[in-house]
């Protein structure tokens, strides 16, 4: 049991959330700066996952299994999402003839 | 059937009827909302008049609780119905002349339009009326108290396109109002000082309460009375009612509505007795109304207007019994007005239908040969409201007469003087519209017929009334036993205990009635003098009139002196709070208001450019704020 322990311990938690931070991090900042909508939606995806990651690193910490079982709800989630998103980008490109975010101004107020 | 049950469904089966029709509008076939309308108030009169027969050898009066209606700490109010001598007379004038006019009105609004709303209507109305006179407490009453004006606006205002008839719906409204505001104040001042407002609690308590405060509130429920019942000074409203359908006239504005304010202090009579102050001012109000009518009607060349002072007038007499302590003779003269009253009205709705809406007795006239039905039930409703005995009317006001003879001998050479100026005016009435030349245009001649059945048949019904309507009151003097005085009794113990007996003579009362009589005889002789035999006719339009004459025809110019003294007034005042207050006050800031948000909406609606990623970007800088917000807390 110390033994498995210990081996576990190899990479400390701090890891895992700077890890997860960053991807997160640069998940964000695609979102913000990118105006192709499919690099958008994989920056989407990015953030879920650093999410997800932080979920498993977690759970193995604390040695408690529902932060795992919530990952598989994000991911089944996520593919759901993937599915509905990639129809409005096909749906997007077939009336524009683009995938850039910055021609879809019309929610003006 | 249980008594129960027979009771609750007497208001109910109207109320029922009003919303079939109207909900049905206009979809809804004529014949069947005849049967709906007729038939509702038919069947309540049939349950009243097995009420009253079964109340007859019934020393205790009905008592039904449907449900409880408010509680709130203290106070409570149930909707229960109480059905004593009282409100069982109430019950069959209200059901038994509410039918005859259902059935007249069917004739009389034919060709109307607005036929099954008229019904709608009659229906609520007759709802309203019954919830007043049986309602078993103050706020039962006021319920049905206020549904009676309302009913009665929509009738005055029926023909609404006519701007004329709707001004005078808001003045009967306007008006009431003012004597319900009293009325209200009266009863939330009885929940106050007796703590309950159920009649059965308030009335034993009385004589616990101090007489300033009775007074106080006999004479606020009095100015509901006055308005309701058109006394001095608010009277105004039932002459220009008469813009409404003649029914309308009958039922509302001379059998029932306005007697509301009879009944009521009828009702409340051991408050009355307690408070000689507010008796006294019932007398002397009613009193200047009965004489100040009276004249006005001497003036009045509109046969419904003549007959709507008439009723005004008789409404004070009611009035004065009631002052003088009278309250079984003040009911009644209500009993008997009803009939004849509401005969004088469906006579002259048939003299109108007969000549095409003409509703100028100058141009009335020998209508006598042409219809006679119509005649002679006219003839009936005059001679009972004359005095003339043996009708209805002769038995009732010299009932009246001979207590405000006992109280006081002022108070009744007034009325005798009211009672000799209405044989005038209603005689006058009568020889302008059925004897002499006819002074109608001859196409109008040539179409003048008789109403059709469903007119003539509750004239002749109400004819019988008015003729032996008086019998239910027959003075001792007569060896009769006063029944309707018996019957009444129960009501008025608590009064009859307090009030010190004026006994007059059998020879003071047949001298009295026969002065009476014989004097009623001359008026009528100088009123067939005057517009028989010299045949005489008033004096058209724009006409030279003497001072006198001409201010009575203006009715005293008190419609002026209202205009002057409080309607324009008012409208100052109104105006300078527009201009002072509403326009450069509230107006101001409210504007002030507007045009800043609309200056801050067209800088901040810069932030709403429409790009996506820039909203993205705002809400990620939201988060990141909200984030650290929570962490440096």
């Amino acid at each position: 049991m110390l033994i498995v322990r210990r081996k576990r311990m190899n990479i400390p938690i701090e890891y895992y959330i700077w890890l997860s931070a960053i991807l997160f991090g640069i998940g964000v900042l695609g979102v913000l700066y990118r105006r192709n909508a499919i690099i958008i939606f994989a920056c989407i995806e990015l953030m879920l996952n650093a999410v997800n990651l932080l979920m498993v690193a977690f759970s193995s910490y604390l040695n408690d299994a529902n932060g795992q079982v919530f990952v598989f709800f994000i991911m089944a989630v996520a593919a759901a999402e993937v599915a509905v998103g990639l129809a409005i980008l096909v749906m997007m490109y077939r009336n524009t003839k683009s995938v850039d975010i910055d021609i879809l101004n019309r929610l003006k107020g | 059937m249980s008594y129960s049950l027979m009771i609750c469904l007497i208001p109910i089966l109207p109320l029922l009827g009003f919303a079939f029709i109207a909900l049905s509008g206009k979809r809804l076939v004529r014949g069947f909302a005849t049967l709906i309308g007729c038939g509702t108030v038919f069947v309540s009169f049939v349950f009243s008049v097995v009420l009253f027969v079964k109340l007859l050898n019934r020393a205790q009066p009905f008592q039904v609780t449907m449900f409880n209606w408010i509680s709130a700490g203290n106070f409570s109010s149930s909707i229960s119905f109480l059905i004593d001598p009282l409100s069982s007379l109430m019950l069959l004038i209200i059901t038994g002349v509410g039918f005859l006019i259902h059935v007249y009105s069917v004739g009389y609004m034919h060709d109307d339009a607005g036929y099954n709303r008229f019904f709608s209507y009659l229906n609520l109305f007759v709802f309203f009326m019954l919830l007043l006179v049986m309602g078993s407490n103050y706020l039962l009453m006021f319920v049905g108290w206020e549904g009676v004006g309302l009913c009665s606006y929509l009738l005055i205002g029926f023909w609404f396109k006519n701007q004329d008839y709707n001004n005078a719906a808001n003045k009967a409204f306007i008006m009431n109002r003012i004597g319900d505001l009293g009325l209200i104040i009266g009863v939330i001042l009885i929940f106050v000082h007796f703590g309950s407002i159920n009649y059965s609690a308030v009335f034993p308590k009385a004589a616990s309460i101090s007489t300033s405060v009775l007074t106080l509130i006999t004479i606020l429920l009095f100015v509901g009375a006055m308005g309701k019942s058109a006394q001095i000074p608010l009277y105004t409203w039932l002459p220009d009612a008469m813009a409404g359908p003649t029914p309308v006239s009958a039922l509302i504005h001379a059998a029932t509505m306005v007697t509301a304010g009879v009944y009521m202090v009828a009702r409340n009579n051991i408050l009355y007795s307690l408070s000689p102050m507010a008796l006294e001012l019932v007398l002397v109000i009613g009193l200047i109304t009965a004489l100040f009518a009276a004249t006005i009607a001497l003036a009045q060349n509109d046969i419904k207007k003549v007959l709507a002072y008439s009723t005004v007038s008789q409404l004070g007499l009611m009035f004065v019994a009631l002052g003088v302590g009278a309250y079984a003779s003040g009911i009644f003269h209500m009993a008997t007005h009803a009939f004849f009253k509401a005969l004088l009205f469906l006579g002259a709705g048939s003299v109108i239908h007969a000549l095409q809406g003409e509703q100028d007795i100058r141009k009335m006239g020998g209508l006598r040969k042409y219809i006679s039905i119509t005649y002679i039930t006219f003839l009936i409703g005059v001679l009972a409201i004359s005095g003339i005995p043996p009708f209805a009317g002769f038995f009732s006001k010299d009932e009246i007469l001979a207590n405000a003879f006992a109280q006081s001998p002022t108070a009744w050479a007034l009325a005798v003087i009211t009672s000799l100026l209405t044989a005038f005016y209603m005689f006058r009435l009568l020889f302008l519209t059925f004897f002499g030349k006819t002074r109608a245009s001859d196409e109008v001649i040539h179409h003048i017929h008789e109403s059709p059945g469903t007119m003539t048949m509750p004239l002749i019904v109400l004819a019988i009334l008015s003729a032996v309507g008086g019998f239910m009151g027959i003075p001792e003097l007569f060896g009769g036993n006063n029944w309707i005085g018996e019957f009444l009794a129960p009501v008025f113990s608590q009064s009859i205990e307090l009030k010190t007996e004026h006994h007059l003579s059998n020879t003071t009362e047949y001298i009295l009635m026969g002065t009476i009589v014989v004097f009623t005889l001359i008026m009528i002789a100088l009123a067939f003098a005057r517009y028989v035999t010299k045949a005489h006719v008033p004096a058209a339009e724009g006409s030279e009139l003497s001072a006198a004459h001409k201010t009575i025809y203006n009715k005293y110019y008190v419609d002026e002196i209202y205009d002057t003294i409080v309607i324009k007034p008012l409208f100052w005042f109104s105006k300078l709070l527009d201009i002072v207050i509403e326009k450069s006050g509230i107006d101001k800031v409210v504007n002030l208001l507007g045009e800043s948000v609309n200056d801050w909406s067209r800088i901040f609606r810069r932030v709403q450019n429409g790009h996506l990623g820039y909203y993205i970007f705002v809400m990620v800088v939201g988060v990141i704020l909200v984030i650290a917000f929570s962490y440096t807390r």
